[in-house]
């Protein structure tokens, strides 16, 4: 909510001039209204040598919240914004690179025509943000600024001094110099990169933000190494938003150019398309497993258990030879994008008559799940607490029963084999449990006996001599001789 | 409607059955059936037509007409009621329909026939204008159809058929209602239920003399129920025949048939059958009764029915079980299912066929109780027990008291028969991670409640409960809880307050609670505790294999990833159980505790991380240089004055709330520095405590304190008001502001009657938080003090919030009464799951 923005001077080009740039008076408190609050612009120092000018944001933490209100029930605030404890009133976010722009916005456009010579002319300038929220940390913050120029200072502001074990904020003190730019130049820098370090928007990203953001990041964004971040973040990574300005970046002109849509000319190249030559993504390899694996099994009604974004279910539905596809997953949130996946709203009768998806749990049984040839569980039961793993094993083996179950799983060994994973972790943050071979052999086997199956194994991916491939998974084939003991 | 003089024909209707009315148009089918039927009873096709037509002689829609017809009495059917059909049913073709409907839902057809005379039916035809022009030979069709039906009714499948022949035995007829068989709703016991004694008659005798009977009678009038199979296998099968058949035929027991029964009954009258699984046994040991014996026996097996429903409907008996769809009914489908259960049509290593699970499928409200299926130990399941404790193959005979549920058994005394294959547990249990079913708990819901009627779920928060739980939540049995949530005090009015007690004393005070217990209230993280006396406890009351107990959040996350510590904790409270007597004082070997885990920065670390202590990082970052700019703009003659002023303020404000939040913070290792304070006992075997009053409630408590020697358990300090006095409110006030000026976190406010109602008979709210003044900073933000923020946040909405608090306290009042009343697991879970769900609603999280 607060920063400062120095400019040194002689006697023939004094750092006053800075109150005719910014069009606001040296002497002078001024106050704007803002929609959020209120900004003030004063002048700590003002004489030939410095001159320094603060922009506060006064912003009313009660407004803040209440603005979303009425959309829950008894008056109850909108998740997004309710917490009375923020720090939007302290940090400068989003919100002071509005107000920023709304009180120097004729300095933002580089307008001025007491001083235009000065204007355009760059100028020696010191800017002080104390507390600039900062995903990815000083780091970050120095790839941001420094190529355009700014000699960049960010040190990091510890959470709690009383509490040192906790580490540090998301805050940094953030000093930048630079001689090199217009004070334009530098309020752009601003406007565009506050919000892009806090990358949490204040307000509703909508298609005009892709015009501001073109228009402040004139001149500049193009050839920043981080565009892409930048465009991302500012746009709060909302992906067809995010596209759609890429785009408008890097082939806009072109479509000007044709009198065509950006669109028309933006379409050959599919976003999955790899043009260069990389080993085929492990999901790809585990997807062609299974589905070989079901294939092989003869099955025509399958479940997808903890189907996820539906990746599978997609592929199971390019396969005349599947009539019935499930999938299930507890999560409405991954259910939703898989139904934006299959586009189950859009698709022709036949076509949806064939899949579902329902929100379901395998920690319950679940009448809705009998009598299907086949069950894929493809990187889920890794998911499952170990000690609700039976309750799974029983639902899926002894209730559900369908013939074939295939299950995959990372292989906790191969873990040493990925560069990017530090030793002794899961490869995701919500893993319970990672097995080895050995590990998952035994499962497998002791579910298989217990439920009247035969468990057959297979590798996915490279099968590294050593600790073998990166994904495991068992084929389980239900044994008529036998009969299931536990059911 | 005409009173008779003369007695006509009595036609006995069994009190669930489909009722064929057979007679031609203008037979007086419609006129019989309003006479002696309710009108709800009766569907007739001339209706159905109408309502898919608009005509009701539009033989065009006959079709349609029918399906809807039929469509009704298949509900009606369903639902357990009477329904009678008047349609002419003079075709074959259409009365195999209908008793293909009957027999789906297993109840008895019956067949009037009204046999009138052609003239009859034409003149009463003439005389109805919609019917005047139906052609006679429509009705003499009719008529020809109907006599030619007439002997072959029985074999097409009608138990009953009361044939009216002529307009005047139809006139006089009366229709008189009979229960089924197996209705015995209106025998309430005490029974006593035996299971299967095959042939084991030294054992019988001995459970019996130690139920009670002396020479096959209770002193008490008790009535013994046999499950059946009493014959084959064992020593004496004819002895354990003339004990029971003695009881029977004296009114002081009951019996249904086994499959062993039913098979020697079959022998008995001349079938042939196979003589194995011990028949010959029971053959060869007949061999020296008398033929009158024999033929008592073939006429005693003869008249034993399947399966009976007792005691108002609350107990079923019978000998395989039987799925709650059968109850009470009356088909060769349903005396199948009550004799030999369902089989999946698999056969085990050992040979013997796989019995489907029904009891795990089981939902219905009264208990069934059988036998059939060798098990180790009888135990419920789903509201079924199984009895058969395989007396003959040395295990034991049990018997059930009911409706005191407790269990007796007597040891065999040697094994008599061996078996085939060893004694184990198929179908009761939950012990071997069999999970609860979705249907329980998935979509739109209404979970009755003993205190609070209704409380329904909605389908959108269910689905976000089910996510929690299946993802995050601890395994079920061992979450038989969830605590509710608590409405804050009604917001005060008073010069620089949010929150006063003064409301709360005032509103008990209103809803007629005298006296009040005020509770300090711990700044850290709710905290269940399950805990048992031992791991074989866990694994016996709750089926859980390994830990001894549990110790969940209020969304039953697990408080600690690492077991060990969960069992530490548990450990250090068992041993304060212990070493205060209260396992043999509350006569209990478990007990499940509310309390607050401390301190709030063990498990909120992530949000103080991420929220409070990054608030407080921000300020702290920010103030003093805006603060010395301001000063330094000041110091050059510019008019800051106001705007300094106010920055300071805020810069104070924002270091209190720094002092707030750091109070409830503190470093913790393993579990040095952890803290818990428990509030409540809700539960102990058989017994929920929810309504025990809280000062009693806390002397537990103290106890558990004190016998704790680790440091781990803390009291929670209180303070008894009286609502009415103001000597005592203003004491209760000061006691508040006392506590939270030392930077307490604040007080609830419960009556001290624990679980109490108001004038109108509605439950109170069960406790309510007044928050301290420095602690709500932590939760309306650094500045709500300021007049101006005060003035808005006064602006708050309870009502949603105490509904929803008192919907979710009845909820976790109902899953600890099912919790000892010993209800299947899935009775539990609907309760605690609904707590979990309402958890979702939406509602100001600030409250």
């Amino acid at each position: 909510m607060f920063l400062t923005i120095s400019t040194t001077g002689t006697a023939a080009r004094p750092a006053t001039d800075l109150g005719y740039l910014l069009h606001k008076h040296p002497d002078k408190a001024q106050a704007f209204s803002t929609s959020h609050g209120t900004a003030h612009v004063f002048y700590p120092e003002a004489d030939a040598e410095r001159c320094t000018a603060a922009l506060l944001l006064e912003i009313d933490p009660v407004a803040l919240v209440r603005r979303g209100r009425g959309k829950g029930r008894g008056g109850a605030p909108d998740a997004a914004l309710a917490q009375y404890v923020n720090d939007r009133p302290y940090a400068a976010s989003s919100l002071l690179a509005v107000a920023l722009s709304n009180v120097f916005s004729s300095a933002l456009r580089g307008v001025c025509a007491a001083r235009p010579e000065r204007a355009a002319a760059p100028l020696p300038l010191r800017v002080e943000v104390p507390a600039l929220p900062a995903r990815g940390g000083p780091e970050l913050v120095r790839r941001l600024f420094a190529p355009l120029g700014w000699t960049v200072t960010a040190d990091p502001v510890p959470l709690d001094t009383a509490f040192p074990e906790w580490g540090d904020s998301r805050y940094v003190r953030l000093l930048l110099e630079s001689e090199r730019l217009t004070l334009a130049e530098a309020l752009r820098h601003l406007y565009v990169l506050l919000p892009v370090l806090d990358d949490a928007k204040h307000y509703w990203v909508s298609a005009d933000e892709v015009d501001k953001l073109l228009r402040a990041g004139e001149g500049w964004l193009a050839g920043h190494p981080e565009q892409q971040l930048i465009t991302s973040r500012y746009l709060s990574r909302r992906w067809s938003l995010t596209r759609q300005a890429r785009e408008r970046l890097e082939l806009v002109r072109l479509a000007e150019a044709d009198d065509s849509e950006v669109e028309d000319i933006d379409n050959a190249v599919a976003d999955e398309t790899e043009t260069e030559e990389k080993p085929t993504p492990l999901a790809v390899l585990r997807r062609e497993a299974i589905l070989a694996a079901l294939g092989t099994s003869g099955a025509a009604r399958v479940l997808d258990l903890g189907c996820g974004q539906g990746q599978l279910t997609q592929a199971l539905l390019k396969d005349a030879r599947y009539t019935e596809i499930v999938g299930v997953d507890v999560s409405q949130r991954a259910l939703a994008i898989a139904s934006r996946r299959l586009k189950l709203d859009r698709m022709g009768e036949r076509q949806a008559a064939r899949v579902k998806l329902v929100q379901g749990s395998l920690v319950y049984t679940d009448q809705r799940l009998r009598g299907y040839d086949a069950a894929v569980l493809s990187e889920v039961v890794e998911h499952v607490d170990l000690p609700r793993l039976p309750a799974l094993e029983y639902a899926v083996f002894g209730h559900a029963r369908p013939r074939t179950v295939v299950v995959t799983t990372p292989n906790a060994e191969y873990n040493v084999r990925w560069e990017s994973l530090p030793a002794g972790h899961v490869r995701h943050g919500d893993h319970r449990f990672e097995w080895t071979r050995e590990e998952f052999r035994a499962w497998a086997a002791a579910v298989a006996e217990r439920y009247g199956y035969e468990a057959a194994f297979t590798s996915v991916g490279p099968d590294d001599p050593e600790v073998g491939p990166p994904t495991q998974m068992a084929t389980f084939t239900i044994s008529s001789e036998r009969e299931a003991k536990a059911a | 409607m005409t009173e008779t003089q003369h007695k006509g024909r009595e036609l006995p209707v069994t009190d669930l059955s489909l009722v064929v009315l057979v007679g031609a148009s203008g037979s007086g089918k419609s006129t019989f059936a309003r006479r002696h039927f309710k009108p709800t009873e009766v569907i007739s096709s001339d209706f159905c037509r109408g309502l898919v037509s608009d005509d009701e002689n539009d033989q065009g829609a006959t079709r349609d007409a029918f399906d809807v017809l039929h469509y009704i009495a298949g509900k009606r059917l369903a639902a357990g009621r009477r329904t009678v059909v008047d349609a002419t049913s003079v075709q074959q073709d259409s009365r195999r329909q209908l008793i293909e409907l009957a027999k789906k839902h297993d109840v008895l057809p019956i067949a009037i026939v009204l046999d009138v005379p052609e003239e009859v039916c034409a003149e009463r035809n003439a005389a109805r204008a919609d019917r005047a022009d139906m052609p006679r030979r429509v009705i003499q069709r009719h008529i020809r159809e109907l006599r030619r039906s007439l002997r072959h009714l029985e074999r097409e499948g009608f138990r009953k058929v009361h044939v009216l022949r002529g307009a005047e035995e139809v006139e006089h007829a009366t229709v008189v209602t009979e229960k089924r068989y197996n209705d015995l709703t209106h025998l309430t016991g005490p029974f006593d239920i035996i299971g299967d004694v095959h042939g084991c008659s030294a054992e019988l005798e001995a459970l019996l003399a130690k139920l009670g009977y002396t020479d096959g009678a209770h002193p008490e009038g008790r009535t013994a129920v046999f499950v059946g199979d009493l014959v084959d296998r064992g020593p004496d099968s004819p002895g354990v025949l003339r004990r029971v058949m003695g009881m029977v035929n004296s009114g002081n027991a009951l019996c249904v048939p086994g499959n062993h029964e039913n098979k020697y009954g079959r022998y008995l009258k001349g079938r042939k059958v196979q003589h194995t699984h011990g028949l010959a046994e029971t053959i060869a040991q007949m061999e020296g009764e008398s033929e009158e014996f024999k033929a008592e026996v073939r006429r005693f097996l003869d008249g034993l029915v399947s399966h009976y429903v007792l005691d108002g409907g609350r107990l079923v008996v019978c000998h395989a079980g039987l799925p709650e769809k059968y109850h009470g009914r009356t088909s060769g489908r349903v005396r199948s299912h009550a004799l030999y259960g369902d089989t999946t049509g698999e056969t085990d290593e050992f040979g013997l066929p796989v019995r489907y699970p029904w009891a795990e499928d089981y939902r219905g409200r009264a208990a069934v109780v059988y036998g059939h299926t060798p098990v180790p130990e009888a135990t419920w399941l789903n509201n079924t027990i199984c009895l058969d404790t395989g007396a003959v193959f040395g295990g034991k005979l049990t018997a059930l008291r009911w409706p005191e549920r407790e269990l007796v058994d007597v040891p065999a005394e040697r094994v008599w028969y061996e078996p085939a294959r060893p004694l184990r547990t198929d179908a009761p249990g939950g012990q071997d991670g069999r999970p609860l079913d979705l249907a329980d708990v998935h979509g739109r819901r209404a979970v009755e409640t003993r205190h609070a009627g209704r409380v329904a779920v909605r389908e959108e928060n269910a689905a976000a409960a089910l996510e929690v739980m299946s993802r995050f939540a601890i395994d079920p049995r061992l979450l038989p809880y969830l605590p509710p949530t608590m409405a804050p005090t009604a917001t005060s009015r008073i010069d620089g307050y949010l929150e006063h007690p003064e409301e709360a004393f005032a509103q008990y005070a209103r809803d007629g609670v005298a006296r009040v217990v005020c509770e300090e209230k711990h700044m850290g993280s709710r905290a269940v505790a399950l805990v048992c006396r031992d791991a074989e406890t866990a694994r016996r009351r709750f089926g859980a294999e390994g830990p001894t107990g549990s110790l969940y959040t209020r969304t039953g996350r697990p408080f600690f990833d690492d077991e060990r510590t969960t069992e530490e904790i548990l450990g250090r409270l068992r041993a304060a159980v212990t070493d205060a007597g209260l396992w043999e004082e509350l006569g209990t070997d478990w007990l499940l505790l509310d309390a607050e885990l401390m301190p709030w920065s063990l498990k909120a670390t992530g949000l103080l991380r991420g929220q409070y202590a990054a608030v407080g990082a921000a300020a702290g970052a920010v103030f003093p240089g805006a603060l010395a700019a301001l000063e330094a703009a000041a110091g050059r003659g510019t008019d800051v004055g106001a705007l300094l002023g106010r920055q300071r303020e805020r810069a104070a404000d924002a270091a209190a709330f720094t002092d707030a939040y750091r109070r409830y913070c503190w470093p913790t290792e393993g579990l040095d520095g952890v803290r818990l304070a428990p509030f409540q006992l809700l539960a102990v075997q058989g017994r929920s405590l929810a309504a025990l009053p809280h000062d009693e409630q806390l002397a537990l408590i103290d106890r558990l304190v004190e016998h704790d020697g680790t440091g781990l358990l803390h009291t929670t300090r209180r303070l008894y008001v009286d609502t009415g006095d103001p000597e005592s409110v203003r004491a209760g006030v000061d006691w508040w502001l006392e506590m939270t000026g030392r930077g307490g976190e604040g007080m609830v406010v419960k009556p001290l009657g624990a679980l109490v109602r108001d004038g109108d008979g509605r439950l109170v709210q069960p406790g309510i938080k007044c928050r301290g003044r420095e602690y709500l900073r932590i939760i309306y933000g650094p500045e709500y003090t300021r007049p101006d923020h005060l003035t808005r946040l006064r602006q708050r909405f309870l009502n949603h919030k105490r509904s929803l608090a008192l919907r979710e306290y009845a909820l976790g009042l109902e899953a600890l009464d099912r919790l000892a009343d010993g209800e299947p697991l899935w009775r539990v879970h609907e309760a605690v799951f609904g707590v979990l769900s309402l958890e979702s609603e939406p509602v100001d999280p600030r409250l």
